[in-house]
């Protein structure tokens, strides 16, 4: 900003911003635009969990317990929901690695900028790839959209619809962040006026994919 | 404040990944508790937490203005009258069921890996 305005905060400041004669929201358009698709992405999340929440209350049939069902056996001894409590570390490790490269992406640190973004790629790609071990093993022992042997069918169609949705998601955006961290690299925001405000952008969209595994896990895994 | 960007002091984000990591750590602690209130109770206050902490502090939610806060965090709201009523309704169908087609007779298998 040019002019050293003082402006109003709390309630006197939601006034303010709507009804003077300018842009509501005093951040870059792109950001706008990715908080409100996160918004819209929240209502589909949202309806996933709310519609399994459904099928889960109206079946008659016993639910799987998931701590068995997702169980792991390390060295002769039973250790429940093992490999989620991984995946869960892997893809909080990476929101830290991200909410670091944000901030050096604001310092122009480029290379660290890069660096950070690189390491949080391959953590996501590595809870991706636990994710498929994780499908292939329940496929193996029999689990399906349609019917699995140790409880309600309806376990393995919101199984695979809601970690699927959200394994899309991680895909997507370790590309996202692949595309934006050797752009950091080779310069390419340089040439636009050194403004790294992108990397907060996808940092948004990367924090929302570790936001909704945190309800996945509160919901699925453990209710 | 927020055209110049976000930035703010690393220490912030050290804390709030160590605050997570241990979050997490009692969220999963959870899963060898008894199915009852009190376990559906910590895994929804550590779900909070740690939601809250990653849109207010990661997310930088806390440091934008509260017409933008209020514009994001206000419509998903309205997915509590969904719980609500989904809930309802699903309580409702379990129980025609057991009327119409009696208990469940479905004997499930033990997973072992």
């Amino acid at each position: 900003m040019s002019e050293a305005v003082i402006e109003p905060t709390g309630g006197a400041g939601v006034v303010h911003d709507w009804s003077r004669d300018k842009q509501v929201f005093g951040v870059p358009w792109g950001k706008a635009m990715m908080w409100i698709f996160l918004l819209s992405d929240t209502f589909i999340f949202s309806c996933f969990l709310v519609g399994y929440m459904m099928v889960r209350i109206s079946t008659t049939d016993p639910w799987p317990n998931p701590s068995e069902v997702f169980g792991l056996t390390v060295m002769g001894q039973s250790v429940p929901l093992l490999l989620i409590a991984i995946m869960t570390f892997v893809l909080i490790t990476s929101s830290g690695t991200m909410a670091l490269a944000v901030n050096m992406g604001y310092r122009k640190d480029r290379k660290k900028t890069f660096w950070l973004m690189l390491a949080t790629a391959v953590l996501g790609a590595t809870f991706v790839g636990m994710q498929a071990f994780e499908w292939t093993k329940l496929i193996l022992e029999g689990v399906r959209p349609w019917e699995n042997p140790f409880g309600a069918a309806q376990f393995g169609s919101s199984f695979f619809m809601i970690t699927g949705f959200h394994g899309m998601h991680v895909s997507a955006g370790v590309i996202y962040l692949l595309i934006v961290a050797f752009r950091v690299r080779n310069g390419f925001y340089e040439k636009r006026g050194g403004n790294y405000e992108i990397v907060e952008i996808a940092g948004l969209y990367w924090h929302f994919v570790d936001l909704v595994w945190v309800f996945i896990f509160a919901f699925f895994y453990l209710w | 404040m927020a055209a110049e960007g976000q930035q703010h002091p690393l220490k912030i984000y050290w804390i709030m990944w160590g605050a997570l990591f241990v979050l997490s750590a009692f969220s999963y602690a959870t899963d060898f508790m008894d199915r009852g209130a009190l376990r559906h109770f910590l895994i929804l206050l550590f779900m909070f937490l740690k939601a809250g902490g990653i849109v207010w502090i990661f997310m930088h939610m806390g440091w934008e203005r509260l017409a933008l806060k209020f514009a994001i965090l206000g419509p998903p709201v309205a997915i509590l009258v969904l719980i609500w009523l989904m809930a309802y309704e699903g309580f409702y169908v379990e129980d025609t069921r057991v009327e119409s087609f009696g208990e469940s007779t479905f004997v499930p298998e033990t997973p072992h890996h």
